[in-house]
């Protein structure tokens, strides 16, 4: 008999600022993935203007998955289905991707899945050599999200905490935007960080003083508001309040982390999201988590910030498991995590 | 799999094309063949990206036809909505590429004025304008070519206040008046009155005009690659910079 097809799976990614395309197989893994970023597009907005962020992805898109086919050398007959981020996110962007996806399989005529974003994000240690076991705490950072979750297994989710209304990358964002800084922002907030004097200024930690594990962070935009405004701050200044922001938001992040760890019982966190790549935040839970006998694993820096190669492990875990789209095409802005179906191992 | 692609002989003079339109209110798919058109058509203020598949499908399957027996793939490529051009465009790139196909890609304002060529075929001249909303009209004047088939004339589309509107020196009579934006903004057709034979308001784009307009453009070898199947939007400033990084 006929040994059956690897699952190999086209993926794509469109639900923000960055277009991405990934082939993921089973056996072998991580075979190809690429990604074109928008942010030079968006910088002289000051952030993503939707309607430039669709305008684009239709552009991008296809030469993305042009370039994974070829470079992971599949074609129809290889691949047994196509993954896209049906949601959350922009719904304009979302819907080029899940158009494309959508009609290529058909084309194909193999089945399509569309994919949770923040369960890619949750998903994408998996393509690590030693993935973390489940469960698992994971603290998804970005700059569209800010998240605690116990993951139970692939496709099992519960929602520990969230943001009540900024996300950690846009507080980062935001305030580096109130320093004069270019978009995106907050990555060059933390370089400028690294050069500030801790304890110079301090910024409130809202939801600190408070049991629970949901977050605030518009309160530290409006105190840097207010430190900032109508000042001309020296370059020395500046440093200081990129510092006290930074520590401002790295310490809300580790303690919440840690009392999640502490509620829940469980030893392993697994980090996500833009936000993960921040050096700070990387020491501290380090530290930390350690001191408690527990370990941090996060993805390949790559794959931390908005990529497809996430979207394939989510949407191959899924359609190995049978789950497939009809013909309608559907993005959805807004998607609660907890509604995933569990995937039956 | 799938059996190996017969070459379809006919292509050139009939080429087998599948076309698909989401680019405003209408939403539809057609396949057209030597013998016959198949079509599709619902007007929906929105979802059309729910059904569009599911109309190719359709179309395919009345046809008798898979998307390998096909020569292109057509699309209404806009002016329209944004989102809807776009989609429209997405499901051609990803079929085309899927298939292996090459695209054409269609004017909706000129789709809208075949229909009206082939609906009278006294009417030499057409006045498309599209309601664009935000008080403005994408618009185009086209004329008959001497196969039927509507040919823009130099000055191109625009889009612009129902004011703007200014059809060419030359335009033939009998003239229509077409599109939405007859209906919407009634003052067109007043200013307009004196040069225009006929106004019809109420048409949509539709697939099968797509794809009759197609099988002529792909014959004259107007197709491109399914990446460069994207959509035509004429409003071109959709956000303004912000103020030197701070707000």
């Amino acid at each position: 008999m006929e040994k059956a097809k690897p699952w190999r799976v086209l993926a794509i990614e469109s639900s923000c600022d960055e277009s991405a395309a990934a082939v993921l197989d089973e056996h072998r893994g991580l075979l190809a993935h690429r990604l074109f970023t928008q942010i030079a597009l968006h910088r002289r907005y000051g952030g993503v203007v939707p309607e430039l962020a669709s305008r684009d992805h239709v552009r991008r898109l296809l030469p993305l998955v042009r370039g994974v086919l070829h470079e992971s050398q599949s074609g129809p007959r290889e691949l047994r289905g196509v993954a896209y981020t049906a949601g959350p996110g922009l719904a304009g962007a979302l819907l080029t991707g899940a158009a494309l996806a959508r009609s290529l399989a058909y084309a194909w005529g193999v089945p399509a899945v569309g994919v949770h974003h923040l369960e890619g994000h949750l998903l994408a240690t998996r393509l690590e050599a030693e993935p973390p076991p489940f469960p698992h705490v994971a603290l998804l950072v970005s700059g569209g999200h800010t998240l605690l979750a116990e993951v139970l297994a692939v496709g099992r989710y519960r929602v520990l905490g969230e943001t009540r209304d900024d996300a950690a990358g846009e507080a980062f964002d935001k305030t580096a935007k109130l320093l004069g800084l270019p978009y995106p922002g907050g990555p060059e907030l933390a370089r400028l960080a690294d050069e500030g004097h801790a304890g110079a200024l301090k910024f409130p930690r809202p939801m600190l003083d408070r049991p629970g594990l949901e977050f605030s962070f518009s309160g530290l935009k409006t105190a840097v508001l207010h430190a900032v405004r109508d000042r001309t701050l020296s370059e020395a200044s500046r440093r200081d309040v990129a510092c006290a922001v930074q520590e401002a938001i790295v310490e809300t992040l580790v303690a919440k982390a840690l009392r999640a760890l502490e509620a829940t019982g469980l030893e392993v966190l697994v980090v996500c999201g833009g936000v993960a790549a921040n050096r700070l935040l990387r020491e501290r839970l380090a530290r930390e988590v350690h001191a408690r006998g527990g370990r941090v694993h996060y993805p390949r820096l790559e794959l931390c910030t908005d990529n497809a190669a996430m979207i394939a492990v989510a949407g191959l875990a899924r359609l190995r498991a049978g789950e497939q789209d009809d013909l309608g095409i559907r993005a959805r802005a807004q998607w609660p995590l907890e509604s995933l179906r569990p995937i039956e191992p | 799999m799938t059996s190996p692609r017969l070459p379809n002989r006919m292509a050139g003079s009939h080429p087998r094309i599948l076309a698909l339109d989401t680019a405003t209110e209408a939403c539809s798919a057609a396949v057209l063949t030597r013998e016959r058109t198949v079509s599709r058509y619902l007007e929906l203020d929105r979802g059309h990206s729910e059904h569009i598949l599911g109309m190719v499908d359709a179309v395919l399957a009345e046809a008798g036809l898979g998307l390998g027996d096909l020569d292109a793939v057509a699309f209404g490529r806009g002016p329209g909505a944004f989102t809807g051009a776009r989609l429209a465009a997405s499901v051609a790139q990803g079929l085309a590429f899927g298939a292996g196909l090459p695209v054409v890609a269609i004017s909706d304002l000129r789709a809208l004025a075949q229909r009206a060529l082939d609906d009278a075929p006294a009417v030499l001249s057409v006045i498309v304008c599209a309601d664009a909303r935000m008080q403005e009209v994408y618009w185009a004047c086209y004329r008959r070519d001497p196969r039927g088939l509507a040919e823009p004339y130099e000055d191109g589309e625009h889009v612009g206040a129902p004011q703007s509107v200014e059809p060419p020196e030359g335009l033939v009579r009998p003239a229509q008046g077409l599109g939405r934006g007859f209906l919407s903004y009634p003052q067109l057709g007043e200013r307009l009155a004196g040069r225009l034979d006929a106004i019809r308001g109420d048409w949509l784009p539709r697939a099968e005009e797509i794809a009759r307009l197609a099988a002529a453009d792909l014959a004259a070898g107007h197709s491109v690659s399914p990446e460069e199947a994207v959509p035509i939007y004429l409003r071109n400033e959709v956000a303004r910079p912000a103020r030197g990084g701070t707000d």
